[in-house]
C-alpha cells in the first residue's frame, strides 16, 4: 500500500508566509480546501484559478515549483482510482477512441483529481511553511481540546524516538542474519511490533512519572501562546476569500 | 520566536546532517481518502460525527487512564505511527503493513484507541498532506471509530465467550481485526453511497471494497493477533482487553507479613460477575451477527431504499447539471440495478458468511486443540 | 537559602517497605536520613530496589508501609504539590524527562505547573540553563542535542523548580568521559542536597563524601564512601565491584 518514502515536508525559510502565525495559516488552509470542495465540478475554469492562487502563495512562500510538484506525485494511488472511474461508473456513455466511457465517470474522475490535487497542494504548502512546533501551537490556539493537542504533541515528540527504536531492532535482527522474506517470518516481525508497543507504553509511563515529578496534575501549563494581529489575519485569509469569490462565480455562471 | 532564526537554521543543519533515521522525515504513506471524494455536506456531517466521537473518547480515556492519558495515548499514537512503517513481506516483493485500529483497540481500549488513531490521522493530514483536510471527518469516522469500535466489540464478545486463556485472546484478536477492516470498508461504502461524488453502482463499490478488504483484513488479522500474542507473552497486564483480576498484596517487612493498606491510587478495575454475563454475551454476539447478516443482506438486496436515495441524489445533481447543458444522470442505469442488487446482496452475504465461517473455524480449531493438549498451562489467568 | 537554627533533615526515610502489584517485593524496610546540604551516594547492584526507593521520595509510589519525610514535610496526599516541588528527580533516560518540544518549554514546565508566569518564569529558565551551561540551546528541540547535553538539560529542568533535594538516577550512565566530568563539575557547584543513585563507584567517590548501600531491599551499610569502597568483604557481599585498576585508598580527594 505505502508508496515509498516522503520526507518531512517542512522547508526552512523566511518568507512572509512562513512568518504568519500558525493558527491563521491553519484556518486559511482549511477554509480554502472547503471552498474548493464546494465548487461545482463543471466550472472547470474555477479550478484553474485556484491553482493560480496556490501558485501565487507558493511564489510568496518561495517554495519552488519542483518541490511542490514532486510532493504531488505521491498521490498516484488515488489517481489510479480516478482513472478507473470512467470505466465503472453508471449512466450515459461516450466512445473515446473506441472505448466506451461513462460521462458521469469522467466528470467524477475530473472532480476527484482536481479537488484532490488542489487539496494535497494546499496541505503541502501549509506543511512546507509551518514547523511542527508551530502546528501544535496553532491547533492549541484554534481551541482544539487541550488533551488532544497534548496527545499530538507527545506523538510528535516521541515519533522519532520510537521509530529509531524500531530501526535499531531491525539492525539487531539483521545483524543476526534474519531477513524477513515472506509470511512465515511474520511471527518475528510481530514480536518486534509487540516489543515496540511494550517499550512505547513503558516510556509513556516513565514520561508520566517525569511529568508528575514536576508538578503535572492533568493540565499542561500554557507556556507559549501565539497571537495574530488583524493585519496578519486578513493577510492569511486573502487566499480563502479570493477562492470564495471564484466559487460563487462558479455557482452563478 | 523571531530572534531565534540563527539557532533554528543551525538546528536545521543538524537535522539534515543526521536526518536518515528520523521517522517524521521518513514517513511511509498510507492511502487515506483525499479531498473531493465525498461531497461537502457529507464531509461536514462526518466531521461532526468524528468530533463527537473524539469528545466521547476524550472523556472515556480520561476515565480509563486519569491524568496519564496524555503521555500514554501520545506514546501509543507514536507507536501506531511507527508500526505502520513496519513492512510485512507477503511474496515476490510485495508487502503489507498494519493499519492498527484493531491493535490499538485491543491493547489500550476503545477510547484511547480512537484517540490515538484520530491523532495519527490528524497529523498525517496536516504534516504530510496524507488524506484531505475536508476528508478528515470521513477518515477519522471510518478508520478511527468504525475500525476501533467494531474490533473492540468483537474482541470483548469473543473473549467473554471463549474459554479463558492466552490463546483465546489471540483468537479473539484475529477475528476482531479480520472483521474490523471490511467493516470499515462497508462504512466507507455507505458514506460513498450517501455522498460520493461519482455515480458508481453501490453494489459494485461494496463488492470491490469488501472483497479487497477481506484480503487486507486477513493480513491485518494475522499481524494483530501475532502482535497481541507477543505482548501478552511478556506483559499481559498491558493488554487492555485482557485485564481482569488482581490479587491482594501482602508485604514482608523484616520477616513479618503485613497487609497493604488500602491503596489510594490503585487502578484495579472492578471485577465483573463473569459467569452470569457469559450467556448474555453469547446471545448478544449471535444476535448481532444474525442482525448484521440480515440487515446487510436486506439493505443491499432491496433496491427500493437504495434506489430512492440514489434517485434523490440524481435529481439534485440533475438540477445543478442542467446548467452544464449535459445531464449525465438522465437515464440512470435501470439495467444495472439488477446487477447492483445482485452484487450488493452477494457482497453482503459473502462478507458476513466468510466472517462467520472464519470465526467459527478458528473457534473450533481452538476448542479441538484445547481438547488435545488440555494439560497446557493457561498462563494468563486474568483474561 | 534561609537556614533555620537546626534545619530538619532534607530527607528522612523510616521503615519503608513496598511490593509491586504483580507481587514482587522490592523494599523490605529502609531507614536513613540525609542532612541539609549533604551529597550522598546510594549504591547497590541491579535490582536492589534503588529506582523503587527513588519513586517513593516524591510520592509517585505509595501504598506500602513506612514513612518518607522531606524537610519536615511527610510525603502524602495533602502536601503532594509541595513535595514534588521540593524533591527534584532526574531520571535515568533524559528522553523520558525532556517531553516538551523545546528545551525552554521543558525547563519551564515545572515552575509553570507551580503557577509561575511571565518574566519570573523566563528568569528561572535562564538561571537553570546557565547553571548547567546550556543557555545557548534554549530554543532547540531536545532530540537534536547530544546525550550529555540532554542529561544536563534534564538537570536544569529540575533545578528550575529550586528543589530542597536533588535526586539523580544513574547520572553518569552513557556519558563519555568529558560529559561525565562536566556533569560532575556542575553537581559540585550546586548548593543543594544531593542523593545520587548509581553503581558507578568512582563517580560516587569523586562526588559524595557519604554513601549508602542498598541491597535486597534494605540499607546494608551507611558510612564514608572511601571507607565503604575500601571494605572488600562488604563490597563482595553486595555485588559491588570497582573498575579494574581502581584503588579507592590511592585517591586523594580535592575538596
Amino acid at each position: 500500500m505505502g508508496a515509498g518514502h516522503a520526507h518531512r515536508l517542512y522547508r526552512h525559510g523566511h518568507s512572509p508566509v512562513h512568518a504568519l502565525p500558525p493558527h491563521t495559516k491553519l484556518a486559511a488552509t482549511f477554509a480554502f480546501v472547503v471552498v474548493v470542495v464546494s465548487t461545482p465540478r463543471e466550472a472547470m475554469w474555477a479550478f484553474g484559478l485556484y491553482a493560480v492562487l496556490l501558485g501565487l502563495v507558493a511564489f510568496r512562500a518561495r517554495v519552488p515549483a519542483g518541490f511542490l510538484l514532486k510532493r504531488l506525485l505521491i498521490e498516484v494511488p488515488f489517481v489510479a482510482f480516478a482513472v478507473l472511474m470512467p470505466f465503472v461508473a453508471e449512466g450515459e456513455r461516450v466512445d473515446v477512441l473506441g472505448v466506451s466511457l461513462s460521462v458521469n465517470g469522467l466528470w467524477g474522475a475530473w472532480n476527484v483529481l482536481a479537488k484532490g490535487t488542489l487539496g494535497v497542494a494546499t496541505s503541502v504548502l501549509l506543511a512546507a511553511t509551518t514547523e511542527l512546533r508551530e502546528v501544535l501551537l496553532g491547533l492549541q490556539r484554534l481551541k482544539l481540546p487541550p488533551l488532544l493537542v497534548q496527545i499530538a504533541s507527545f506523538m510528535i515528540r516521541y515519533g522519532d524516538v520510537i521509530t529509531d527504536e524500531l530501526r535499531r531492532m531491525r539492525i539487531a535482527r539483521e545483524s543476526r542474519g534474519f531477513e524477513a522474506r515472506g509470511v512465515r517470518h511474520w511471527g518475528v516481525l510481530a514480536k518486534t511490533a509487540g516489543a515496540l508497543f511494550i517499550r512505547s507504553y513503558e516510556r509513556g509511563e516513565r514520561v508520566h512519572l517525569a511529568m508528575v515529578s514536576r508538578g503535572y496534575a492533568g493540565a499542561m501549563p500554557v507556556i507559549d501562546e501565539v497571537t495574530a494581529s488583524r493585519a496578519q489575519w486578513s493577510y492569511a485569509l486573502t487566499l480563502p476569500f479570493a477562492a470564495l469569490v471564484v466559487c460563487v462565480l462558479g455557482w452563478a455562471l | 520566536m523571531c530572534d531565534t532564526r540563527e539557532q533554528q537554521s543551525e538546528s536545521n543543519e543538524r537535522v539534515t546532517r543526521s536526518c536518515e533515521p528520523f521517522a517524521l522525515s521518513h514517513y511511509h504513506r498510507t492511502v487515506h481518502v483525499p479531498d473531493g471524494f465525498i461531497n461537502a455536506p457529507t464531509s461536514a456531517v462526518t466531521g461532526v460525527v468524528a468530533a463527537g466521537a473524539i469528545a466521547v473518547s476524550l472523556r472515556g480515556a480520561r476515565r480509563e487512564l486519569d491524568e496519564r492519558t496524555a503521555p500514554l495515548a501520545g506514546l501509543v499514537a507514536a507507536f501506531i505511527f511507527a508500526v505502520q512503517m513496519l513492512n510485512f513481506p507477503v511474496a515476490a516483493g510485495t508487502s503489507g503493513h498494519l493499519l492498527g485500529g484493531a491493535l490499538a483497540a485491543i491493547l489500550v481500549g476503545p477510547y484511547t484507541g480512537v484517540l490515538c488513531i484520530s491523532v495519527v490521522l490528524l497529523m498525517q493530514g496536516i504534516l504530510f498532506a496524507d488524506g484531505g483536510l475536508t476528508a478528515l471527518g470521513v477518515n477519522i469516522t471510518v478508520m478511527g471509530c468504525v475500525t476501533t469500535v467494531v474490533a473492540y466489540a468483537v474482541f470483548r464478545g469473543l473473549v467473554k465467550v471463549l474459554p479463558r486463556g492466552r490463546r483465546s485472546v489471540t483468537v479473539a484478536s484475529f477475528v476482531a481485526a479480520l472483521l474490523s477492516v471490511p467493516a470499515a470498508a462497508l462504512a466507507f461504502t455507505l458514506l460513498y453511497w450517501i455522498g460520493g461524488t461519482t455515480d458508481v453502482a453501490i453494489g459494485k463499490v461494496a463488492t470491490a471494497m469488501v472483497g479487497v478488504h477481506l484480503l487486507i483484513g486477513i493480513g491485518e488479522a494475522a499481524i494483530t493477533a501475532l502482535t497481541v500474542g507477543a505482548v501478552i507473552a511478556v506483559r499481559p497486564d498491558l493488554v487492555h482487553g485482557a485485564r481482569g483480576l488482581q490479587q491482594k498484596l501482602q508485604l514482608r517487612v523484616n520477616g513479618a507479613l503485613v497487609d497493604v493498606p488500602a491503596a489510594e491510587g490503585a487502578r484495579t478495575a472492578p471485577v465483573a460477575a463473569r459467569t452470569s454475563r457469559r450467556t448474555l454475551w453469547v446471545s448478544g454476539l449471535v444476535t448481532s451477527l444474525v442482525l448484521a447478516g440480515f440487515v446487510s443482506f436486506y439493505a443491499s438486496a432491496n433496491p427500493d431504499g437504495l434506489e430512492k436515495v440514489a434517485a434523490d441524489k440524481g435529481i439534485d445533481e440533475k438540477v445543478e447539471e442542467h446548467a452544464a447543458a449535459d445531464s449525465p444522470l438522465a437515464d440512470y442505469g435501470v439495467k444495472d440495478v439488477d446487477n447492483a442488487r445482485l452484487s450488493g446482496g452477494l457482497a453482503g452475504v459473502i462478507g458476513v458468511g466468510v466472517t462467520v465461517v472464519a470465526g467459527s473455524a478458528v473457534f473450533w480449531a481452538v476448542r479441538r486443540r484445547r481438547g488435545v493438549d488440555d494439560a497446557s498451562p493457561t498462563a494468563v489467568e486474568n483474561v | 537559602m534561609t537556614a533555620a537554627v537546626t534545619p530538619p533533615p532534607s530527607l528522612d526515610v523510616a521503615g519503608l517497605a513496598f511490593a509491586y502489584p504483580d507481587g514482587h517485593q522490592a523494599l523490605f524496610g529502609v531507614d536513613f536520613s540525609i542532612a541539609r546540604g549533604e551529597r550522598v551516594a546510594l549504591l547497590g547492584p541491579n535490582g536492589a530496589g534503588k529506582t523503587t526507593l527513588v519513586l517513593h521520595l516524591n510520592g509517585i509510589l505509595t501504598g506500602g508501609t513506612g514513612t518518607v519525610t522531606v524537610a519536615g514535610l511527610p510525603v502524602g496526599k495533602q502536601h503532594m504539590a509541595e513535595i514534588r516541588r521540593k524533591v527534584g528527580i532526574v531520571f535515568q533516560d533524559p528522553d523520558d524527562q525532556l517531553f516538551m518540544p523545546t528545551v525552554r518549554e521543558d525547563v519551564a514546565f515545572g515552575p509553570a505547573a507551580a503557577g509561575i508566569r511571565g518574566a519570573e518564569l523566563e528568569e528561572r529558565v535562564d538561571r537553570a540553563l546557565a547553571r548547567v551551561g546550556m543557555a545557548e540551546f534554549k530554543d532547540r528541540p531536545p532530540h537534536h542535542l547530544s546525550f550529555g547535553q540532554r542529561r544536563r538539560v534534564a538537570v536544569a529542568t529540575v533545578l528550575a523548580m529550586e528543589p530542597e533535594i536533588l535526586v539523580l538516577d544513574e547520572p553518569s550512565s552513557n556519558l563519555d568521559p568529558a560529559s561525565r566530568r562536566e556533569l560532575a563539575d556542575i553537581l559540585r557547584s550546586l548548593d543543594v542536597t544531593v542523593l545520587m543513585v548509581t553503581h558507578d563507584l568512582p563517580y560516587a567517590l569523586e562526588l559524595c563524601p557519604r554513601s549508602l548501600i542498598l541491597s535486597e531491599g534494605v540499607i546494608a551499610a551507611d558510612g564514608r564512601t572511601a571507607d565503604l569502597l575500601a571494605d572488600d568483604a562488604l563490597m563482595r557481599a553486595h555485588r559491588l565491584e570497582l573498575p579494574f585498576g581502581f584503588d579507592p585508598r590511592s585517591v586523594t580527594m580535592g575538596a
